[in-house]
Order: C-alpha cells, then sequence, then structure tokens
C-alpha cells in the first residue's frame, strides 16, 4: 500500500505527459532540431562561407538548398547556423533565468528595503527598451562572439521572470508549511532552497522554455539587423545576409525560407511546449 | 412535498467512478426542515446539489426525484432550468461572497427576475415586505455589495433566493463563515420563512450537527454515500438506532460535559475510498457491532413513524 | 510560564502602509505549568494573531512576552531557536502544514537536522516512534507516505508527535481540530488532555464553545483584540459577565439546551473598522452606557481569578 500510491501519482504525471498533444508535437519538434544540431554539421559538406558552387542555384542534389548570391551552400550555413542558434538560445535564456530566479527569490522572500531596491531595478530594466539599448551596446563593440550575444540578451531578459517568481514566492512564503520550517529553527536561505524553490519547479521549468524561445527570437532580431556576432553563422544572420542581398526580389527563396522558418518552428515548438505542459502541471486544466 | 427514490449519482474521474451517492431513498414532507448531516465525503453536498445542479464531473446514474407530485428532470441542465429558483432554490455556501461587486443590490434582482421571465416592478411590493420581514431596509436595494456587512449580505441573499416561494429549498453549510449572533439570525430567519409559507421544504447542509438540535425538525445522517439513520431530530439524540448515528452524537463536545468528568469517544478508523468502495454497508469497518450479515447492503426501512435506519442490528 | 503583558500588534495597509490595522491591543494574560487555557473569539478577534505573536511568527508591535522569565518578544537567531525547543505549534489547516512535495516524516527529519544531529539514526527512529506512538498513531501506517494519503486527524496528531520530540513546555494549538472530521477530532482533543497530564501547558485557540468547554482550566474571551473576559472556565461559561460573553453563550448552538425565544437583542453593529476612543464592543453592546463610548474599561478582578473589562459590572 505504501509503494502504490507515489507510483500512481508518478504514472498519472506521465500518462498525461503523454496524452497531451501540445507536448508531444513540442517535444518532437525541439528534439529534431536539437538531433539535426548535433549532426547537421556534419551532414554538410562544405565550409558554410566558401564560394563553392554556383552562384544563385536552386536546390539540387548536390546543394540541398540552393546557393546564395556567392555561391555559399546553403545547406551548410543553415546546419551551423542552427547550431549556434541553439546555443545562443541554450546560454542566453539559462542566464535570464538564473538571474531571474535570484532576484526574484531573494526580494521575494526577504521583503523589506531590500526588496524595493531589487524591484526599482527590475521596472528600470523592464521600461528600458532592450533592442535599442542593445543595439548601441552591439554597436560599440567592434568583435563579437556567441558568448557575448548571449550575455546581453541573458541581461536584459530577465525582469519579467524575477517578477513572476517573486509573486510566486510572496505567495509561498506565507503557507504554513514555510512557518513550521520558521518554527523548526531553519535559516532563510534553506527555506527558500528546500522549502519554496522545490515547490516552484514547474513553474521554474515553464520559465526557462519561454526564456529561452525569448533568446532565440532576440538572438535572430541582433542577427538580422547585423548586430550579431562578427564571425561565424546563425539563421538570423542567413535572413540578414538574405535580404540584404534581394533574394525575394530575384526569386531565391531557398535562401530565405528555411532560416526562418526554422525560427518560426522552434520558437512555436517552445511555446507550445510551455502550453502543454501548463496543463499537466495544473490539474484544473487537463481536460477530463 | 419530495420523495426521493434510489438515487445514485458518481462522479467521474480518471481512475474510474467514485460512488459518491448511492440510493439515496427518503421523503421530506411539507413545511418540514431536514438536516443533513455527515462528516466530509459522506454524499450530502452531492444529495444537495444533485436535485438542482446535477452537471459534470457529476454523473446521474439512477433514481427518481418527485416534488410535489411531479418528476424533476435533474439528469438534464436544460429542462430543469424551468424548475430552478421557482420550485428549487438554492443558497450555496459563500453565497454571500457571489454578489456581484459592480452591481447594486435591486439591478441584481431585476436581472435575476428578467432571465426568468418576470416582471421586477410586479415582484417589488413582496420584495420590500420580505426586507422588512428580516429587518433590513430598502435602502439596501440601492446598495451596492461592499457597502453591506456580513450579516446584511447573508440575509439579502436569503431574500433573494427565497422570493418566488421555491416548494424545496437547499441551504448549504450557510452559517459557516458568519460569526455566532449572524449565525443565530440566519438560522431564525430559515424557520421564519417556513413557519410563513414562503418555503415548503427545506433541507439544511452542514457539518455542524448543533446547529440541527437548534432549529431541525428532523435529520438525515449519511455515511460514505449512504443514508445511514432519518429521524425527528429529538429521536436521532436521545434515540438513534444507527451504530454510526450513536457514535457521532456521542463524540460532540458540549457545554456542560468536560473531559475530567465524561470522557468522550471518536470513531476509530476513517471513511473509505469511494471509488471501489467495500461491499454492502460501507460502516462495518468501523462498527463495533459489525456482522456477517453487513456484506449485504442493508435498506433503508422504516422502523417507526419517521424513523428509517439502514442497519441490519436495529430491524 | 508564558506571560503576555500589555502586547498589541498593528498591521499596517494599503498603498505605502498608511492604514492600520489594530489586530491585538493591550493584551495581558498568563499560562502556567500544566495548564490549558482556551483563548475564545471570533474571526478578527485577534486570536490567531496572539498564537503568532507568541511562536514568533509576526513581530510584535508593543509591549511583551515572558517565558519562564525570559523576554522572547525580540529574540532572533540561536536563542529563538533554543526558544523552539520549549515552545511549538500545530495549525489548522493539517495538509497546508506540510509541504506537498514532500513525505510527511520529512518534518521529523528537519527537526533532526535542526536541534539533534548528533544523534544516531537507529537512536533517532526509536525516538519518533516513541514520539507517535505517544499520540496514538501506530508508525508503519504512516511513517513513509506523502501527506495526501494520510488523513487530517493523523496528519495533526503527526505534528504534535514532531512537537514532542523537542521536549516542549508549551503547545500553541490554533483551530487545530476545526478541520477535522467530527469522529476524529474528540480523539485529537483527548490526546491533548493526556499530555497536559504529563505535564504540557496548552494554549487552545478556538472560536467553538464547547471545545473550550470540555479541555481547558482557564478560559479567555477575545473581541477585536481586547480582551472582554478571562477566568475559570466554569465560572466563564456558567457565569459571564461581559454582555459579549452573556451573547457567545446565548448565541451558540448548543447540544444542552435550546436557543431561548426572547433573546437580548444586539444592536446592528456596522461595517468592522478600527474603533476610536472606547470599548471596542460599545456599537453592540445591550447595556451600553455613555461611559462606554469615551473610554476604555480596564481589565478588573470581579471575584477570585475572575477578570472582566466592562463599565457595568
Amino acid at each position: 500500500m505504501a509503494q502504490e500510491q507515489p507510483k500512481k501519482v508518478r504514472s498519472e504525471f506521465i500518462y498525461f505527459a503523454w496524452r497531451n498533444v501540445k507536448l508531444r508535437i513540442g517535444v518532437s519538434v525541439l528534439l529534431a532540431f536539437v538531433l539535426f544540431s548535433i549532426i547537421g554539421p556534419f551532414l554538410a559538406k562544405y565550409d558554410p562561407l566558401e564560394y563553392v558552387g554556383p552562384a544563385g542555384a536552386p536546390p539540387s542534389r548536390e546543394y540541398w538548398f540552393g546557393t546564395t548570391t556567392f555561391g555559399q551552400d546553403v545547406f551548410s550555413q543553415f546546419a551551423h547556423g542552427t547550431r549556434s542558434t541553439l546555443i545562443v538560445g541554450l546560454l542566453g535564456g539559462s542566464l535570464g533565468t538564473l538571474i531571474g530566479i535570484l532576484v526574484g527569490l531573494i526580494s521575494g522572500y526577504r521583503g523589506g528595503l531590500l526588496d524595493e531596491f531589487l524591484n526599482m531595478i527590475t521596472n528600470i530594466i523592464l521600461i528600458i527598451p532592450t533592442l535599442a539599448v542593445l543595439i548601441i551596446i552591439a554597436a560599440y563593440l567592434s568583435v563579437r562572439g556567441i558568448l557575448t550575444e548571449s550575455v546581453f540578451i541573458g541581461l536584459t531578459a530577465w525582469p519579467w521572470a524575477a517578477r513572476a517568481i517573486r509573486a510566486q514566492t510572496f505567495s509561498l512564503r506565507v503557507r504554513e508549511f514555510v512557518d513550521l520550517a520558521r518554527m523548526t529553527g531553519r535559516s532563510s536561505l534553506r527555506i527558500v532552497l528546500t522549502e519554496i524553490a522545490p515547490n516552484m519547479m514547474s513553474y521554474l521549468l515553464l520559465v526557462f522554455i519561454l526564456q529561452f524561445g525569448g533568446a532565440v527570437l532576440n538572438a535572430a532580431t541582433l542577427d538580422f539587423i547585423g548586430l550579431g556576432p562578427t564571425k561565424g553563422m546563425s539563421l538570423g544572420l542567413i535572413m540578414n545576409n538574405a535580404v540584404l542581398w534581394a533574394a525575394l526580389q530575384l526569386g531565391m527563396w531557398w535562401w530565405l525560407l528555411p532560416s526562418g522558418a526554422a525560427i518560426a518552428a522552434i520558437v512555436g515548438a517552445l511555446y507550445i511546449t510551455n502550453v502543454g505542459l501548463d496543463e499537466i502541471f495544473n490539474p484544473k486544466l487537463r481536460e477530463m | 412535498m419530495l420523495q426521493v427514490e434510489n438515487l445514485t449519482v458518481y462522479y467521474k474521474t480518471i481512475r474510474g467512478y467514485v460512488r459518491a451517492l448511492e440510493g439515496a431513498t427518503f421523503t421530506i414532507a411539507d413545511g418540514e426542515i431536514m438536516g443533513l448531516a455527515g462528516e466530509s465525503g459522506c454524499g450530502k453536498t452531492t444529495l444537495g446539489h444533485s436535485l438542482i445542479y446535477l452537471r459534470p464531473p457529476m454523473n446521474y446514474i439512477g433514481g427518481r426525484v418527485v416534488l410535489d407530485g411531479q418528476e424533476l428532470p435533474i439528469w438534464d441542465m436544460e429542462k430543469m432550468q424551468e424548475f430552478r429558483y421557482r420550485h428549487v432554490s438554492l443558497i450555496p455556501q459563500y453565497a454571500m461572497n457571489a454578489l456581484n461587486p459592480t452591481r447594486k443590490i435591486g439591478r441584481m434582482i431585476a436581472e435575476l427576475l428578467e432571465s426568468r421571465g418576470m416582471n421586477y416592478d410586479e415582484v417589488l411590493p413582496e420584495l420590500k415586505r420580505r426586507l422588512d420581514l428580516v429587518q433590513l431596509s430598502h435602502d439596501v436595494l440601492k446598495m451596492y455589495p461592499i457597502e453591506l456587512s456580513g450579516g446584511m449580505k447573508q440575509r439579502t441573499v436569503m431574500v433573494v433566493s427565497t422570493l418566488l416561494n421555491p416548494s424545496l429549498l437547499i441551504a448549504d453549510e450557510i452559517t459557516s463563515a458568519l460569526d455566532v449572533s449572524t449565525q443565530k439570525a440566519v438560522c431564525e430567519m430559515l424557520v421564519e420563512f417556513r413557519d410563513r409559507g414562503f418555503v415548503k421544504s427545506t433541507i439544511i447542509i452542514t457539518h455542524d450537527i448543533s446547529i440541527l438540535y437548534q432549529i431541525a425538525d428532523s435529520i438525515l445522517v449519511m455515511y460514505a454515500g449512504q443514508l445511514s439513520e432519518k429521524a425527528p431530530t429529538e429521536t436521532i439524540f436521545q434515540d438513534a438506532r444507527h451504530p454510526y448515528t450513536r457514535m457521532l452524537i456521542g463524540s460532540l463536545p458540549k457545554v456542560g460535559v468536560r473531559y475530567q468528568e465524561e470522557r468522550l469517544l471518536g470513531i476509530p478508523g476513517s471513511p473509505p475510498q469511494l471509488l471501489n468502495p467495500p461491499e454492502g454497508c460501507r460502516f462495518r469497518d468501523r462498527c463495533p457491532v459489525a456482522f456477517d450479515r453487513c456484506t449485504e447492503v442493508p435498506p433503508f426501512r422504516e422502523i417507526s413513524p419517521g424513523h428509517s435506519v439502514a442497519c441490519w442490528r436495529a430491524f | 510560564m508564558l506571560s503576555l503583558e500589555r502586547v498589541t500588534k498593528v498591521y499596517r495597509l494599503g498603498a505605502f502602509g498608511l492604514q492600520k490595522l489594530i489586530a491585538v491591543r493591550d493584551v495581558s494574560f498568563e499560562i502556567g505549568e500544566r495548564e490549558i487555557v482556551s483563548l475564545i473569539g471570533e474571526s478578527g478577534s485577534g486570536k490567531s494573531t496572539i498564537g503568532k505573536l507568541i511562536l514568533r511568527l509576526t513581530p510584535i508591535t508593543s509591549g511583551m512576552i515572558r517565558f519562564e522569565g525570559t523576554d522572547v518578544s525580540t529574540l532572533s537567531g540561536p536563542s529563538l531557536k533554543e526558544y523552539y525547543r520549549r515552545v511549538q505549534g500545530v495549525f489548522q489547516d493539517p495538509f497546508a502544514s506540510f509541504n506537498p512535495i514532500f513525505k510527511a516524516d520529512r518534518v521529523f527529519r528537519m527537526v533532526r537536522d535542526e536541534f539533534y544531529p548528533q544523534v544516531g539514526m537507529r537512536e533517532w527512529n526509536e525516538k519518533v516512534e516513541g514520539a507517535l506512538r505517544a499520540v496514538g498513531l501506530n508508525p508503519p501506517d504512516v511513517l513513509n507516505k506523502f501527506p495526501h494519503q494520510l488523513s487530517g486527524g493523523q496528519l495533526q496528531r503527526f505534528l504534535v508527535a514532531r512537537a514532542l520530540l523537542l521536549d516542549i513546555r508549551l503547545l500553541i494549538a490554533d483551530e487545530i481540530i476545526s478541520m477535522l472530521d467530527a469522529s476524529t477530532r474528540v480523539d485529537v482533543l483527548n490526546l491533548l488532555a493526556d499530555l497536559k497530564a504529563r505535564g504540557l501547558s496548552i494554549l487552545f485557540i478556538t472560536h467553538d464553545l464547547s471545545l473550550g468547554y470540555y479541555i481547558s482550566d482557564r478560559a479567555v474571551i477575545l473581541y477585536r483584540g481586547r480582551i472582554a473576559e478571562m477566568g475559570p472556565t466554569e465560572k466563564v461559561y456558567h457565569r459571564p459577565l461581559h454582555p459579549y460573553t452573556e451573547m457567545l453563550m446565548e448565541s451558540v448552538p448548543r447540544l444542552d439546551r435550546k436557543w431561548e425565544e426572547e433573546v437580548r437583542m444586539e444592536r446592528e453593529g456596522g461595517l468592522a473598522g478600527p474603533t476610536g476612543d472606547g470599548c471596542v464592543y460599545a456599537a453592540r453592546c445591550p447595556k451600553v452606557m455613555d461611559i462606554c463610548t469615551r473610554e476604555e474599561p480596564e481589565l478588573k478582578e470581579a471575584e477570585a481569578g475572575h477578570f472582566v473589562a466592562c463599565w457595568a459590572k
């Protein structure tokens, strides 16, 4: 009897996880892209920046996604670009989530002056038009790498997460099991880490997913306007180049389409996964 | 007059049906105030709500409900609309918090009446008389809910719920959020409404048995979805026949009893899961006088006028 | 053992914290050794706030709380932890007191981590089993389970067992049985009575008069943050002196007598709000006099051990 129930709880979770179509679609698409980002560059036959083929050729057996105006293999660019886009999404998203968690938990649990101060900072960064700031900063740095880009994005994307986590912390802080922990002489830090944070796990996962998606979009935007990494390849950069060289007007749809579709698919899949997970974690939303 | 025959309602969940209400059969006469008592999970809320709002996850499984000689189509939410508020009315728990904060009271009542195809101005004189009865000024109609105190809101809700003189009034835990003096006023109001004929039969659902002692004519005790006993209030307290009723009454602290003088006893164990409830009488695992016959469900049988029990030992 | 001296708690509400809510005002009473004191009041009386103040879960605005001579109202850090070795609490909602994602016995592990880190596992397990049996639970039935697998009554006893592990002198029981089923309530009540016989003092916070009568030695009646009346249980219940207590005794639905037809009608109190000067009960009191609206009555001893705050007495 003692062992039965926990298994039922877990299997109920998995039951709903599997049943949830949105989750299945989202996770499948994401996994496909992740897989592709790992093995893709090995499938790419050419260096993405080298001029290897005829200029502006449509997709063929030799060049799967055709070539650019300069004769670069679009597929090789796409394969490398996907990898770097996902990496920026991961790094930027993780940084944003981490800062958001720290600020949210601390200000939510402590309250008082510290909360006021952190709130002020959160609001300031929230209000600043981040894209404008990013553009300015990026324009000043002549050499930019993927890491720099991820850090930028992470440092500007955390405020909404901090706000949301702070609100959650507030509501958890007054729960009676927290009082019980206080009456057991637990220190505040330990309470935050061992009582409050674990209760927010599902929420933190959702926050991370949204941060990931947001980071991908932000990176694509930056790349698109030419403020991405100075070296290297990314999906946004491909799109940037394509538009710059009038790909659409010249009818070279193969240059623009895959990258745009890939970004849309990745971000879309992330958001769908988010909605699916929300349904799973929140029993009231489950369809019955 | 309300006649319920074999009413069975289950809740649908992913693990199967939760047998919340099993074969309920009883009668409430005109002018009778019946208390519906029992602990959590006994089915009293299911019973009360299935008489007026039987909707998912509640599933109608079987049984009949006859009010004043007419069968109520409780399984059909739309057909029941005709009976709701006019013939069967419900005062839900925390009703006083359910008043629309953006509507003045008078307007809310007008909208409610209009949705039933009635004219507010025609009903207004009677409405005013009722407000007088519960000592609410007519100005209440021009106020917003936030301007009223808890007790005033509860009285307003009671007036509104009984405005069309329903044949059956179901009061679901209406005293739980009130302070003591308001609780008493509200209970006495229920009796007053019955005395003046505004309401014919009343069901009071509560976990506070002492309120039933004060104002109920009869009490129906339920356990784990089954009816245990129904009898006039005095009988329940003095001469109950079902072991559960006796033990329940015996476990209630009352002013005048201190533990040094008389140690009260609880009922060890806990109610069964209703997903796969035990066969027969569901109390038998906790019953001190259970015997082998108890694996067969005892019928809810009348052992003396107005006194019915479902227990093999009581027959 | 525990004494509250002119304890006051004011909450600041609203934007910029300009509005004040006086939850507890100038409350003084004592709890002695081996004594069960009932703190009786309705919602808004401040009874739960007093429990939280004693348990240091919310800071005190003014006044003093002394435990065994020491002022505990401003403790923090290690000395606060020592205090928790002697004073613990159990609250109303058994399920809310447990972190739902962990198993129930984690609360015992937490006690060991914080207070008995040097005790060996085997010795500790024996201690835990002993505490569980002392509250009437069978260890194999309740150990290693999640809170939702146990009943409310079992969880409340679990929490009492946890308090016993700490070898406490005083237990604050805040409405601990109001969310339990009728058939299990009295078992938990009896448990408290047994614990008192073994040397524990209990502050029993409740709104249910009959529970107070069953187990307490003394009763303190609270109204809107002030003590209206206090004294030995039998005296307060059978010969109430304060009009509010009289109203309570008459209006509460009891099982030993029916409501009387003629009752001293309370006056309509109107909306709640911080009162100005004068007695907190003046707005509703049937015996109100002129002085009641101007000056607040002090708690005075009317007969041995029986105190009341009322100008009419």
